[in-house]
C-alpha cells in the first residue's frame, strides 16, 4: 500500500465519511478518550509547555543538523557490526530489502507496524518476490486478513472497525468460532502468530527513534509483537524515515516520554525497546544479522522550505485526536496513510499537491492540532502555506486568493494570530460563499453541515471539549 | 566484530546538507537546552516514597507487586507460582539468584536456566513453554512502573518475553525516580564508546492491546500477566541512619 489509498475523490471519500454514523461514532469516543488521557497525562508532567519547548528545541535542533546526525548514526551502526543502507527513494529501499530476503532465502517474513513501509510499499515489493509479509500488530493484522483494508489512524489503524466485524473477518478468514470479546479474538490472534514468529526468517520493524550516539533504534510498543519481531528471527530489518534520529539517550528520554503520553496518555508503553544489533557474539538469542535502511522519499524536498518542521513530527497522533474534521470524516477520507491534520500537511509535500490538493482544505484552521502538538509544530499555519502555494499555482478564485493574503497577514501577527484562531469563523467566511465552496474547500459543506457539529464555527475545540463535558452540546 | 557496511552514504548526505543549505557538518555543538523538567522530578524523594509511587503505578498498568525480604524472597516467588498456576519456569543465568538466596528455585528440574541447553533454538522453546519467565531488574523507574533490563549472554531477550506469566524481581536499590536515570546511565556508556547490550528492555507491565475499539486486552503477544517482586535489599543501611538519627 502506498501513501494514497482509496481511488475516488475526496468529496466523495469525506461524503462517505460523513455518512457512516458507526465510523463516526466509534472515532467520536475515540478521540474523547484519546484527548482525556492525554490531558490527565500531560498533567502529571507538571509543566508540560517547558516539556513542549524542549521537545521542538530538540527536534528542530536534529533536524537542522541532519547530515551530521545520521553520518554519527551510520558510523556506530557499523562499528557494532550492523548494515546501513541509505535509500534515496522507495523502489531504493525495497529493492534493497528484497536483495537481503533473496540471500536468505527467506520465506516468511514477520513485521511490526511501521507508517514507513506502508508508505513505500514493502509488503507488496516483498509479495511480488514470493516472500510472505504478516503484520503482528493487532490491528495491523485485521486490516490485513481483511483484503488490506486501509488504515485510518496512525496509532490505532483498525479504529474504523467494530468487534463484530472483526470477529466477522475472523471466522470468515480464518475460521474463528468464538464471541465478537476483545478478549478472545485476541487470545486467537495471539495463538495464531506465535507459531508464525517461531517459523519467521526475518523480522521488520520500523522505528520510532534512532540514537545516532550508539547506533541504536528504539521501539514503543504495547503487545510486545516489535520485540518478538527483534528476537526470534536471525535477521532484523529497521526501516526508519530519514529524520527519525535524536543525538543521544538523553534526548530520546525526552521524545518517548513525550510520544507514550501524547499517542495513548500511558507515562511509558508497556515497551520501550533500544536495540543496537546485531547481538553480540555471547548472546543467545536475537538478530545476528541487522541492517539498517534508512529512507528518504520525499523528505529532503521539504528541507530548507518553510515547511521544515513537519518534519520534526514524532507521529503520536495528538493532532489527529483533536481535530474536528477527521471526527466527522474519518481517516479514510483523506486518502493518504497519513491522514488528520499531520496527513494534511505531509501528504502533499511527499506525493505532490496533484493526489493531494484538497486536504489543505480539510481543516477549520481552528489550530487545535497546533495547541495539541507535543513538538510544537504549527500545523494550522502550515496548511494556510499550503493553500497560498495551490491558490498561488492554480490561480483559484478570487475569493480564495483574497482570504490567503488576508491571512497571511494575520498570520505573520502572532498576536492577531491567536485572536484569529479564536475567531475562526471569520476566517472562514470567504469560504461560505457557494461558489468557493465548490471549487475549493469541498469537504467543508459536509462536516459544517452535520447538526450535531457544534465546532469552530462557533467555539474552538478546547473550549468544546469542555463544554461537552460538562454535558453541554449535543 | 567486524565492522558492517554502509551504503550511498555521502551521495546521500550530501544531498542533505544541499536542502538545508550548507556545506556538510562534521562538527556541531550539542545542542544548549535551558530548561531540564525532566531532572527535577523525583529529585528529593528517597527509596520509601519512590516505592510507594512505582506501587500505585503498578495498579495502573495491571502488574502485580509483592514484598519480600531476602529471607522471605523465595516464599514469595512460590506463593506467586501458586497463584498463577505455574510450574515450569525460565529464568537468567544471573549471579542475583544466587546472591538472593534462590539457588533451591533454579535447581528445580521444571526450571531451565538460560544458556545453560545447548544452542539458540532449544533456549527459545524452553522460555516458550515456560509458565513463567524470571529475571531481575536492573534499573527501575518508579514513575512508569517500569523495570529496565540490560540483555546479554546469560541475560536472554525472550525470558521476559515468552513465557505466559512475568516476574520482575526488584531490589530495592535498583529504584530511581524515572527513565531519564536510566538513559543517563547509558548514555554514559556510549561516550565512553562502549558498545551498549544489544538489547535494553523497559518494560511496564504485560503486554496489551487497545486495537479493538480501543477497549484495554492485557496479554497479547507478551506476557498474559506481570508481577514485580519489591526485594529490600538496604535493610542494613536502613538500620544504620535510623541509629545515627
Ligand atoms: S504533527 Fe505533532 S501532534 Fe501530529 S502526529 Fe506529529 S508530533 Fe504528533
Amino acid at each position: 500500500m502506498a501513501m494514497k489509498i482509496g481511488g475516488r475523490s475526496f468529496d466523495k471519500r469525506a461524503e462517505q465519511g460523513v455518512r457512516d454514523s458507526y465510523m463516526r461514532e466509534t472515532v467520536r469516543t475515540a478521540q474523547e478518550r484519546l484527548y482525556t488521557n492525554k490531558s490527565q497525562a500531560e498533567e502529571e508532567l507538571g509543566d508540560w509547555e517547558e516539556w513542549r519547548s524542549l521537545s521542538e528545541k530538540i527536534r528542530s535542533h536534529t533536524v537542522d543538523n541532519l547530515d551530521y546526525y545520521l553520518e554519527r548514526l551510520s558510523e556506530n551502526v557499523s562499528k557494532n557490526g550492523g548494515h546501513v543502507y541509505f535509500a534515496q527513494t522507495a523502489a531504493e529501499a525495497n529493492r534493497y530489502i528484497q536483495s537481503i530476503a533473496e540471500r536468505k532465502e527467506a520465506k516468511k517474513v514477520m513485521k511490526a507496524k511501521s507508517m514507513v513501509t506502508e508508505e513505500i510499499s514493502m509488503n507488496e515489493a516483498l509479495e511480488a518476490t514470493g516472500v510472505e509479509v504478516i503484520e503482528s500488530d493487532l490491528g495491523e493484522y485485521i486490516l490485513q486478513i481483511d483484503d488490506h483494508d486501509p488504515p485510518s489512524h496512525i496509532v490505532a489503524p483498525a479504529l474504523h472497525k467494530n468487534k463484530e466485524q472483526i470477529k466477522d473477518t475472523f471466522s470468515r478468514r480464518k475460521g474463528y468460532q468464538k464471541t465478537s470479546k476483545p478478549e478472545e479474538l485476541t487470545q486467537f490472534v495471539r495463538k495464531k502468530l506465535r507459531r508464525e514468529f517461531l517459523e519467521a526468517d526475518i523480522g521488520i520493524t520500523g522505528c520510532n527513534f534512532a540514537v545516532a550516539e550508539s547506533g541504536s533504534v528504539a521501539l514503543v510498543t504495547n503487545e510486545g509483537n516489535a520485540r518478538l519481531v527483534t528476537t526470534i528471527p536471525k535477521t532484523h530489518i529497521a526501516v526508519m524515515g530519514m529524520e527519525r534520529v535524536v543525538p543521544t539517550w538523553e534526548e530520546l528520554d525526552i521524545l518517548v516520554s513525550m510520544l507514550c503520553r501524547s499517542a495513548v496518555g500511558q507515562k511509558l508503553t508497556s515497551y520501550v525497546t533500544g536495540l543496537t544489533g546485531p547481538k553480540a557474539q555471547e548472546d543467545v538469542d536475537g538478530p545476528e544479522e541487522f541492517h539498517l535502511v534508512i529512507v528518504d522519499n520525499g523528505r529532503s524536498n521539504i528541507l530548507g522550505t518553510p515547511f521544515q518542521s513537519a518534519l520534526h513530527c514524532i507521529r503520536c497522533a495528538a493532532c489527529i485526536n483533536v481535530c474536528p474534521v477527521y471526527r466527522h470524516i474519518g481517516g479514510h477520507a483523506y486518502g493518504s496513510i497519513y491522514p488528520g491534520p499531520i496527513g494534511a500537511v505531509l501528504s502533499p509535500l511527499l506525493e505532490g499537491y496533484e493526489d493531494h490538493q484538497d486536504l489543505p482544505y480539510a481543516s477549520s484552521l481552528c489550530a487545535a492540532c497546533t495547541d495539541a502538538c507535543p513538538v510544537k509544530i504549527p500545523l494550522h499555519e502550515l496548511l494556510v502555506e499550503h493553500r497560498k502555494v495551490i491558490a498561488q499555482e492554480k490561480k483559484t478564485t478570487l475569493g480564495e486568493t483574497f482570504a490567503m493574503k488576508g491571512f497571511g497577514l494575520v498570520a505573520s501577527s502572532p498576536r492577531l494570530f491567536e485572536m484569529a484562531a479564536k475567531t475562526a469563523p471569520a476566517l472562514l467566511a470567504p469560504f461560505t460563499n457557494k461558489e468557493t465552496i465548490e471549487k475549493g474547500p469541498g469537504p467543508l459543506k459536509e462536516w459544517t453541515a452535520i447538526r450535531d457539529f457544534p465546532g469552530p464555527k462557533k467555539e474552538r475545540f478546547r473550549d468544546w471539549v469542555k463544554e461537552r463535558n460538562k454535558g453541554g452540546a449535543e | 566484530m567486524s565492522s558492517g557496511n554502509v551504503q550511498n552514504q555521502t551521495t546521500f548526505l550530501n544531498h542533505v546538507a544541499d536542502r538545508l543549505g550548507r556545506e556538510r557538518r562534521t562538527t556541531v555543538n550539542p545542542p544548549s537546552y535551558f530548561s531540564f523538567p525532566h531532572q527535577k522530578m523525583g529529585k528529593e524523594a528517597d527509596i520509601s516514597e519512590l516505592a510507594k509511587v512505582l506501587k500505585k503505578q503498578c495498579l495502573a498498568i495491571h502488574t502485580d507487586v509483592r514484598e519480600a525480604t531476602i529471607n522471605n524472597l523465595r516464599e514469595v516467588i512460590d506463593q506467586v507460582f501458586v497463584e498463577y498456576e505455574a510450574i515450569t519456569a525460565a529464568v537468567w543465568d544471573d549471579p542475583r539468584f544466587h546472591q538472593f538466596g534462590l539457588d533451591s528455585i533454579v535447581e528445580r528440574p521444571q526450571v531451565s536456566v538460560w544458556g545453560e541447553e545447548p544452542g539458540r533454538e532449544a533456549n527459545i522453546q524452553a522460555a516458550e513453554q515456560a509458565d513463567v519467565g524470571i529475571t531481575f531488574s536492573d534499573y527501575t523507574l518508579a514513575e512508569s512502573g517500569t523495570v529496565v533490563i540490560m540483555n546479554g549472554a546469560g541475560k536472554g531477550l525472550s525470558v521476559s518475553l515468552l513465557p505466559t506469566n512475568y516476574i520482575a524481581i526488584i531490589p530495592l536499590s535498583t529504584l530511581v525516580p524515572r527513565m531519564t536515570q536510566a538513559t543517563a546511565a547509558i548514555h554514559e556508556q556510549a561516550e565512553k564508546g562502549r558498545r551498549l547490550p544489544a538489547c535494553i528492555n523497559f518494560i511496564s507491565g504485560p503486554s496489551n492491546s487497545a486495537d479493538i475499539e480501543l477497549d484495554l486486552v492485557v496479554g497479547v503477544h507478551g506476557p498474559v500477566r506481570a508481577c514485580y517482586i519489591l526485594v529490600d535489599d538496604l535493610k542494613k543501611e536502613k538500620k544504620n541512619e535510623h541509629e545515627t538519627n
